[in-house]
Order: structure tokens, then C-alpha cells, then sequence
């Protein structure tokens, strides 16, 4: 279970995150929304702590994750692994390396300078690869590859770190329709097999319906909505992506996944009716 | 609704707000242009001021320095052009060895130094270092290696471990490594972010994201840094034998100190023709690298 208590991160004179506070119990899949700048990739840089904590404590089974240091600090990152927009793989590295950096968390530093991996975590690296279909890649140089790829090798790059959660940060957001909804079907695919909590921010409404248990919604830092995909009504839409005078969110602008998407019987509410699909 | 009608309201407002700041930035900016040129200026004349150069001297001295060279070639008579050659190059065997000498000198003192620079750069680049007080130290380090001439290295060094070339590759490893772990900090500082934060996020240590997320990124980088060093190296390590740390510069300066003119000119053509050799090469190699990207990267 992860535990975030009355979390607050500043950067200069903008709240990034303001006073947020939520539980996730394991084996959820939840979809953070919002407008871009609402705070959601700082909420998941903190989990991670790949940005430092403001004020607040973060807990992960009653250990505080702001604290942490050192090795300590490495295994908590290499245990809620990270999906990044941009992939983040090191391009000049091949995508068997990429994934195989899944493992470093826990390794020793000399082998790894010599990009020496055991062949049992070798087998772990084919094994993620092969899950995502990118077997035959596997030695390839990472920036041959197509951007749905890419993000494939970074999911299989979390996975074979053995994660209790995942955090994918606009997983979706650089990808074009089709390749955006392998990578989330892939996601939730690990989330029910292999019971890993997603938390997964994303752009798009249908996304988040489509495929998460629970939503969080974001605006200027502040949690405005926290619910099941079905309680997600119009006026809390409104909430997340509207702004005083502004016309009616369309929400059909906010899609990605293209049109033959089969949504959940839930989402399919009258007044949410969505003309794209 | 309110709100937003407020912000409709001065919409004109706003844009003369706009214009007024614009011209003010502008105003500030001109300023700030004007002292900086000012300030060049100053110290163009000031530097030629003291360095005593005017071009009048120039023209004068330039005839001179000419017929020093010209002075230095032997008559070459077409009849007997083989038999002057070899007059010339009457010490060609001995020459070639310290020629090769002096390449290998420069050779191993680029490996030594690139070393040596390698370990330096991350902790001097201001991204990468683990904290300011290791960044501001090291990049010191590497301003004190590379701010003191290699002469004045292989001095110190010919003192300690006695004439011949291994004070002179010390000279130049020293030397490269200063002026090399400057130029592969800059390298580092200008590498994506986007892998180091993938690699971090996977729990990896400071060596880890440095070996993993920067050295694959700047590789390329690195080689064509070091061959373009090992090129300025074989120029430096000639001149080294003027104080006895080993390779042609010993002939040479022995060669003018008594005035063996034919000598001069001699030794000086071997070295150009060197060092365009290994230019030629280094060029070469460099595009190969760069060209194939370093095959599947490291």
C-alpha cells in the first residue's frame, strides 16, 4: 500500500503539487488526468523520488520513501519502476542493454561498467522482450526502433525489475493511436497478470476509462476528483479541464486511442456519448 | 464568467503593457550591447598597445624572417640532385628514429592523459558532478594541468626523472589531460537528460547512470576530442626536445644553436611532412568513427 500524506512540492514561486493526499492499495490501476502543468508527472517524480520531497511524507508499507538514501534509496526506484513520454532509453545503447539496465538497481557496480549481466538476468531481459513482441529486436540499437517500440522496451525494461508499482508518466502521450493503445493494453495486461500497481498519467479521458480501475483528477496541483471511471460525470470533467469561461470540454478532442476501442458498458453514459467513436 | 470578462475588458491594456516592456528590454539590451563593444575595443588596442605590435614592424621584420628560412636550404645543382639530397639528408636514419620517437611520445602521453581526463570529466561537469564541492575542485584540477605550459612541465619532470622522452610524455599527458577533461565536461554537460533519468529511475548508482546513460551518448565525441589532441601532441612533443625531455626537438635545437642552417631545414620539413601524415590519418579515422556512428555503439 502507498501512502501519500498531505504532499506538498514548490518550484520557485509555482505550487507544482498542493497538499495531495491519497492511498493506493495494491494490484489498482489508476489513471491520473488532468491539463498539462496540473502536477501529475511532479506527483509521480516524488513517488520515485526523482524529485526531492517538499513537505509531506510519502509511505510504501509504513517505510518513509522521503527519507531514503544511498542503496536503499536505488532499491525503493528500482521497486516502483518508471515509464517515462519520451521512453528515455539510452539510444545508442542496444534494447537488450536497455532492458538489462532494469536490473542495476541491485547489481554491483564493476560489472556493470564492463556492461557484464548474468545470463539468468539475460534470460529476464528475453523473457520481458518476448512478452512485448520485441524479441526479434533485441539487438538492435534502441533508436531504430519505432516510437510504440521504444516505449515497449521501457516497459519491458520495467518489468524485469521485479516492481511492486509501476508509474508511467504520459505513457501514451508521444504515440499515434494504435501503438498508444498496445502500450496500454500491455499495461494492463502486467497490471491483472502480475498484480503490479499502474498509476498512469495520462491526457486523454477515454484512456483512463477505458482501461483503469479508479481516476484521479488533478488541476493547478490540487486532487479535484478521486473515483471509479463511472463516477466520472460531466461536472467533475468540467472540474479537471475547465477553466471559469471557457466553452464545454469536448471531450472527444482528448481522445488518442482511435476509433474502434471497445469502452467499458460504464463509460457509455448518455450525456458522455462520444461522437469519434 | 467574471473573470474572464475582466481579462476581455483590458485586453488593450494589456498589449500597450506589453509594448511599453518590450521597449524597455530593448532599450537595456542595446545598452548592454554598446558597453561590451566598448569594452573589446579597449582591449584590442590596449593588448596591441603592449604587445609592442604594429604593422609597420611587420613589413619591415617579414623580408627577414624569409631570408632566415631561405637561408637555411642548401643550393640544390640539377646535375648532382641525388648527391645533394643526400648530403642534406645525411643524418635521415637518425632523424626517423627520433621522429618516431617523438610520434610515440605523443602517443602514449594522449593514452596516459585521456585516462586521466576520462576519470575527471563527470566530477567537472556541472550536470553530472555528484555536488559543487567536487565539481569546483576538479575542474580547478584540470585548469591547473592544462594553464601550465608543457614546457614548463618538462622542465620540472627532465629535473626529477633526468633527460630523455619519458619527462616529455609525462609533459604531455599532464597537459592532455587538463585541456582533454575540459573538453569532455563540455561534452557531458550537452548529453540528453532523458537517459539518465531512465536509467536513475531503474535504481542505478552514480557510476552506473554515468557508464550507461552518458559515456554511450558522448563516445563519439570523446574520439574525435582525443585524435584531435593526439595531432596537437606530435606538433607539442617536437619541441620538448629543446629542454631535453626527448624526440627531433633535440637535433633541431642543437641544429640551431650552432647554426647547421641545412640541418634546420631539414629536420623542419620531416616534422611537416609528420605531422600532415597524421593529420591526414587522425581525419580519416575521425570520419569513420563519426561516419558509422561507432557501429552499435558501446
Amino acid at each position: 500500500m502507498l501512502e501519500l500524506r498531505k504532499i506538498t512540492k514548490t518550484f520557485g514561486q509555482t505550487i507544482a503539487v498542493n497538499n495531495v493526499s491519497l492511498n493506493f492499495p495494491p494490484g489498482q490501476m489508476v489513471g491520473i488526468i488532468g491539463r498539462s502543468g496540473a502536477g501529475k508527472s511532479t506527483l509521480l517524480r516524488l513517488i520515485n523520488r526523482l524529485a526531492t520531497t517538499g513537505q509531506g511524507d510519502i509511505l510504501f508499507e509504513n517505510t518513509n520513501i522521503g527519507t531514503l538514501a544511498g542503496r536503499d534509496l536505488r532499491a525503493w526506484r528500482a521497486r516502483c519502476a518508471m515509464i517515462f513520454q519520451q521512453f528515455n532509453l539510452v539510444n545508442r545503447l542496444d534494447v537488450l542493454t536497455n532492458v538489462l539496465i532494469g536490473r542495476i538497481g541491485t547489481a554491483k557496480t564493476l560489472p556493470v561498467m564492463f556492461k557484464h549481466f548474468s545470463a539468468q538476468d539475460r534470460a529476464a531481459a528475453a523473457l520481458a522482450l518476448d512478452r512485448l513482441d520485441l524479441l526479434p529486436q533485441a539487438l538492435q540499437r534502441a533508436d531504430t526502433l519505432s516510437g510504440g517500440q521504444q516505449q515497449r522496451v521501457a516497459i519491458a525494461r520495467a518489468l524485469i525489475q521485479n516492481p511492486s508499482l509501476i508509474l508511467a508518466d504520459e505513457p501514451i502521450a508521444s504515440l499515434d493511436p494504435r501503438n498508444a493503445r498496445f502500450v496500454m493494453e500491455a499495461l494492463r495486461k502486467i497490471n491483472q497478470e502480475d498484480r503490479i500497481t499502474v498509476i498512469c498519467n495520462l491526457h486523454t479521458l477515454d484512456a483512463a476509462r477505458a482501461y483503469c480501475d479508479r481516476i484521479v483528477g488533478m488541476a493547478q496541483g490540487k486532487v479535484v476528483f478521486d473515483g471509479s471511471p463511472d463516477t466520472l460525470t460531466r461536472q467533475a470533467v468540467q472540474s479537471i479541464y475547465g477553466d471559469a469561461g471557457d466553452a464545454d470540454v469536448e471531450e472527444s478532442l482528448t481522445s488518442t486511442l482511435g476509433a474502434h476501442l471497445p469502452i467499458p458498458a460504464a463509460a457509455k453514459q448518455p450525456q458522455l456519448a462520444d461522437a469519434a467513436y | 464568467m467574471t473573470h474572464a470578462h475582466a481579462l476581455a475588458g483590458t485586453s488593450s491594456s494589456r498589449i500597450a503593457d506589453f509594448e511599453h516592456r518590450y521597449q524597455t528590454e530593448r532599450r537595456t539590451r542595446g545598452l548592454w550591447t554598446l558597453l561590451y563593444l566598448v569594452l573589446f575595443a579597449g582591449a584590442v588596442v590596449g593588448s596591441m598597445q603592449v604587445s609592442d605590435f604594429n604593422p609597420s614592424k611587420l613589413m619591415n621584420g617579414l623580408p627577414k624572417a624569409w631570408n632566415y628560412i631561405y637561408g637555411t636550404f642548401p643550393t640544390l645543382r640539377w646535375e648532382t640532385l641525388g648527391a645533394d639530397i643526400a648530403e642534406w639528408y645525411w643524418g635521415i636514419r637518425y632523424w626517423l628514429r627520433l621522429l618516431v620517437e617523438t610520434v610515440l611520445m605523443s602517443f602514449v602521453g594522449t593514452v596516459l592523459g585521456g585516462v586521466v581526463a576520462l576519470a575527471l570529466c563527470f566530477f567537472a561537469s556541472s550536470n553530472l558532478a555528484p555536488n559543487k564541492a567536487l565539481c569546483f575542485i576538479s575542474r580547478r584540477t584540470l585548469e591547473f594541468l592544462r594553464t601550465v605550459p608543457e614546457l614548463v612541465f618538462a622542465l620540472i619532470f627532465v629535473y626529477a626523472f633526468g633527460l630523455g622522452p619519458f619527462a616529455g610524455v609525462l609533459a604531455i599527458a599532464v597537459h592532455t589531460a587538463g585541456s582533454l577533461g575540459k573538453l569532455f565536461a563540455e561534452v557531458n554537460e550537452n548529453v540528453d537528460e532523458r537517459p539518465i533519468d531512465g536509467v536513475r529511475a531503474a535504481g542505478g548508482s552514480w557510476p552506473m547512470i554515468m557508464r550507461l546513460a552518458v559515456v554511450p551518448q558522448a563516445l563519439p565525441n570523446y574520439a574525435s576530442y582525443l585524435l584531435l589532441r593526439f595531432e596537437i601532441n606530435v606538433r607539442g612533443a617536437a619541441v620538448l626536445g629543446v629542454v631535453g625531455a626527448g624526440g627531433i626537438g633535440e637535433d633541431l635545437y642543437l641544429a640551431i644553436r650552432q647554426f647547421e642552417y641545412p640541418d634546420i631545414s631539414a629536420i623542419m620539413l620531416l616534422l611537416i611532412a609528420t605531422t600532415a601524415v597524421i593529420d591526414i590519418t587522425c581525419e580519416s579515422i575521425r570520419h569513420r568513427l563519426i561516419g558509422h556512428d561507432l557501429g552499435k555503439g558501446q
